[in-house]
């Protein structure tokens, strides 16, 4: 079946079975590696896109369910060569071990961010449930707060 | 290995020219040259090269290990760059392809013997240990830390230090001066009386006429500029952009897909396959029969994997096939009550006849076997055609895959290209001798004729990992009039490495430390610090056991019997005061204290933690200390240890892999759950460079996290947790 996405600010067309989730489409017809697979079942968080600003797993996300909504992938995250505030504090306190999680982990806590500028750590606890094996978890919550606060700042 | 050692010699370093620059190379072996020379095509150069600088001044260094999220391929450019005295922000690094010319091994036997070829006559002498370590070089291994320490000590430095020189001799040719009348900083060479300078860059060329000094004088401590200095890592920037490449992003021309199930019983073989309904699907390429398990291949993963769920098979799964977890540890008791031990240590005098029974004290404990779960599932591409076979991975041990898909291809192994990769995750998972996840993307590619990428499931990759071992471990020991132990005796139901894991640093003047082996149909292999995070749990939960019997403060007790160990008491000592260490509870908390060597580094934490009157745990706070001598890359440091806690308390809340009918139970994180942002504590790391031997970092922070949390469970509830996962515990009891 054809479907047309717009990803990035970017129309596509694809043409795959209705049941394929968005996370395959992404990664296996469009080519956004960044975006990751990690369980499947919307347990970890690698696969997190937003939709119309909102963070949403992909890997169990079919196609036939995306109606017109802009996909932003870690690739559009970017402001053609600027990084956003998060992949920047990302940068500055060294947050990514092995990263695997991280595109998943920066668009979840950028679509946070978007909602509540400046969370408290039980807001960052409730809606941060991305699995990062490697515990990058103390500098995503720190990361997260110097972003915050260097907003309260401007 | 020893045959190898006493039949090859080699040379230190060769020079050469390689697009108007200079590249150092560390070793070559002459039986290499010939692969070199092949792998060099039409540059003339012969080199087993880690340093490349270019007459832009830019310097690369080669790193021939992986990068995990170790901080690695930052961690060794920072050691050749500080004996080189190169500008910092000029430095880049390339990770080395997969070619024994990268091996370690020359490295190995350079560390061996002070950096002389072998003669023969030494060999004999050579012990073990240095084999082991000779043998993790040879395979361009990424694990046991050894990077930084060895790698990074014998190879790295030496070959910056040695540039160094090279450069300076060819500032001092080139303006007909001494030596010591010049100097060198940030990638330039000054001629102090003039004020003259030169840039590597422009004198790299000449340089690479020098012969490399073998052994160049390395910096004093206080003399780095770079290494002991929070750098930031040359991989993150492609970590926040999408752009890292991981295996599983591997993209060939004309690739397909397959997805993989194994026989759900370990060991099973295929007896059956129903494969109508999957070969009608869209897509479908080939529906291959491994005997071990089935793939689909299809034209698209997805394609591949709904197809998979379509094929029907029936297998043998052998004796394992009634196998139950109960009857498992089960098995490990018997062999522990029956078969002969081994021993690690038998010292003093170990005899219970006579010892008043109220100075015995005995506990029994146990952990379950353990999956790695790297966060991204195993993979591999592999393309076998025309006697030549291309893998592309991401691998703890490249030269092991190489080999191991040499094998499965039936090619030569010169005739195999692995292409590396960013980890996802290793942990040991991508380091293991069977490279079990290479050889059926091999298998696979060849019975299709096509490059395929075989990814597995998450249920796949946690029903079908090398686990860390289940172990039951028994101890005895026994308080002499002072409250101290007199006697130490330990048996535990299985042994791999490093095989000092279960010794102590206390005190105590009979030991006798023993195993077995009793293992199951499971598949093992190393997992985080391997031997050690198990071992640690043990003995630092029997410590605290006496530490109660004997009525004495846990914390105090370890440092009275840590005489010996003057490390451990320092960094044990050091955590502890800067957690403002207690007994007993306060204010609804308690606290708890482990310390344990490993891999060369003095790791102790002390957990702070609470238990409501529901038994709900909460870890609030670990405060660390850590000795690994000396600090290469602070922040890393940091990270890594934070890394390790949240790992061990993954293990030591939720890890738990159990078996029914000789399948592995646990598939996916909501049954094998994982520490999240809400349950991680606030960690304090400090580091102590004592100047003692370089130790590794990406382990030594696990071992003793598991003991600290379920001894101050103990200072909370009076509950002593002896057996894990702590999800089975009922801490209820105690409040
Ligand atoms: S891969 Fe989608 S949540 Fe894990
Ligand atoms: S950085 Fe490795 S899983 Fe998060």
């Amino acid at each position: 079946m054809k479907f047309t996405l717009n990803v990035n600010d970017q129309i596509h067309d694809v043409d795959v079975e209705p049941d394929t989730p968005l996370l395959w489409v992404l990664r296996d017809e469009l080519g956004f590696k960044g975006v990751k697979f990690g369980c499947g079942v919307a347990a970890c968080g690698a696969c997190t896109v937003h939709l119309d600003g909102t963070a949403t797993r992909t890997c169990v996300l079919p196609i036939d369910a995306i109606d017109g909504e802009a996909i932003t992938t870690i690739e559009g995250l970017a402001d053609a060569d600027v990084l956003s505030g998060v992949q920047q504090a990302w940068i500055d306190h060294q947050v990514p071990q092995c990263g695997y999680c991280q595109s998943g982990m920066i668009m979840a806590v950028s679509a946070l961010l978007d909602e509540i500028p400046n969370p408290t750590d039980d807001d960052i606890d409730a809606s941060i449930t991305n699995i990062c094996r490697c515990g990058s978890y103390p500098r995503v919550r720190k990361a997260i707060h110097a972003i915050a606060a260097s907003k309260g700042d401007a | 290995m020893s045959k190898k050692l006493t039949r090859r010699k080699f040379l230190m370093g060769s020079g050469a020219v390689v697009g108007g620059g200079l590249v150092l190379g560390y070793v070559a072996l002459p039986n290499q040259l010939n692969d070199l020379a092949k792998a060099n095509k039409g540059s003339g150069a012969v080199l087993s090269g880690w340093i490349r600088i270019t007459p832009d001044n830019k310097v690369t260094v080669m790193v021939p290990h992986s990068e995990m999220g170790q901080g690695v391929h930052t961690a060794l450019p920072m050691m050749a760059a500080d004996e080189l005295d190169a500008d910092w922000d000029l430095v880049s690094m390339e990770q080395a392809p997969a070619l024994s010319e990268y091996a370690n091994e020359p490295l190995g036997e350079g560390f061996i013997v002070g950096g002389k070829s072998v003669p023969d006559i030494l060999a004999p002498l050579i012990n073990k240990a240095f084999y082991q370590i000779a043998q993790a070089m040879n395979l361009q291994i990424t694990g046991g830390s050894t990077s930084v320490r060895f790698t990074g000590h014998y190879g790295m430095r030496v070959a910056g230090a040695a540039a160094r020189e090279m450069l300076l001799r060819a500032a001092a040719q080139e303006w007909e001066v001494s030596l010591n009348s010049l100097s060198a900083s940030k990638g330039v060479v000054t001629h102090l009386p003039s004020g003259r300078s030169l840039t590597y860059g422009e004198l790299a060329e000449a340089a690479s006429t020098f012969d490399p000094n073998p052994t160049p004088v390395l910096k004093a401590k206080a003399e780095h500029t770079i290494v002991g200095t929070k750098r930031k890592r040359f991989d993150i920037p492609s970590k926040v952009d999408g752009s890292a490449k991981y295996g599983i992003d591997a993209e060939v021309d004309g690739m397909l897909y397959a997805a993989i199930a194994r026989v759900p019983v370990h060991g099973g073989t295929v007896t059956s396959i129903d494969e109508v309904a999957a070969a009608a699907m869209p897509g479908v390429k080939k529906i291959c029969n491994l005997g071990y398990g089935v793939a689909v291949v299809a034209d698209k993963y997805w394609r591949a994997k709904k197809a998979l769920e379509a094929v029907n098979f029936e297998f043998d799964g052998g004796e394992a096939s009634t196998l139950n977890s109960s009857a498992i540890s089960a098995k490990f008791e018997r062999d522990l009550d029956t078969m002969e031990p081994e021993f690690d240590i038998e010292k003093g005098d170990v005899n219970f006849e006579g010892v008043s029974g109220s100075n015995i004290h005995d506990a029994q404990y146990e952990v379950p076997y353990q999956a790695h779960a790297c966060m991204e599932p195993l993979n591999c591409t592999a393309w076998v055609r025309d006697g030549m076979c291309d893998v592309w991975t991401g691998s703890q041990a490249p030269l092991m895959a190489r080999a191991t898909a040499a094998n499965a291809a039936e090619v030569d192994e010169e005739n195999v290209t692995v292409h590396g990769f960013m980890l996802g995750g290793g942990f040991g998972r991508r380091i293991h001798a069977e490279n079990d996840y290479v050889a059926p993307a091999v298998e696979i590619s060849k019975m299709v004729g096509a490059p395929v990428k075989t990814v597995w499931s998450r249920e796949e990759d946690m029903r079908f990992d090398e686990y860390r071992p289940a172990v039951i471990s028994r101890f005895r020991g026994v308080l002499d009039e002072g409250n101290k132990p007199s006697m130490w005796y330990n048996r535990y139901s299985d042994k791999r490495e490093p095989v000092e894991a279960p010794l102590v640093p206390y005190s105590i003047p009979g030991q006798s430390i023993g195993y077995v082996v009793s293992q199951s149909h499971l598949k093992l292999g190393p997992w985080r610090s391997v031997d050690h995070s198990q071992h640690a749990f043990f003995t630092e939960s029997f410590i605290d056991e006496l530490a109660y019997k004997a009525g004495i403060d846990p914390l105090e007790y370890r440092l009275s019997l840590l005489g010996d160990a003057p490390r451990h008491a320092a960094v044990l000592r050091a955590a502890a005061v800067k957690a403002g260490w207690y007994s007993g509870k306060r204010g609804g908390r308690a606290m708890g204290a482990a310390v344990h060597e490993s891999f060369g580094s003095i790791c102790a934490h002390i957990a702070e933690v609470s238990v409501d009157e529901s038994g709900q745990l909460r870890v609030h706070r670990v405060f660390s200390a850590v000795d690994c001598g000396e600090a290469i890359n602070p922040d890393n440091i940091e990270s890594q240890i934070e890394s390790a806690i949240i790992y061990g308390m993954t293990a030591a809340l939720y890890g738990e892999i159990t078996v029914e009918n000789g399948a592995v139970v646990q598939g996916n994180f909501p049954d094998y759950e994982m520490v999240r942002m809400d349950e991680v504590p606030e960690i304090d790391v400090q580091i102590i460079e004592s100047g003692a031997p370089l130790g590794g970092m990406g382990e030594p922070g696990l071992p003793p996290i598991a003991p600290a949390i379920t001894n101050a469970i103990f200072a909370a509830t009076n509950i002593r947790v002896r057996k894990l996962p702590l999800m089975n515990v009922d801490l209820k009891a105690g409040v």
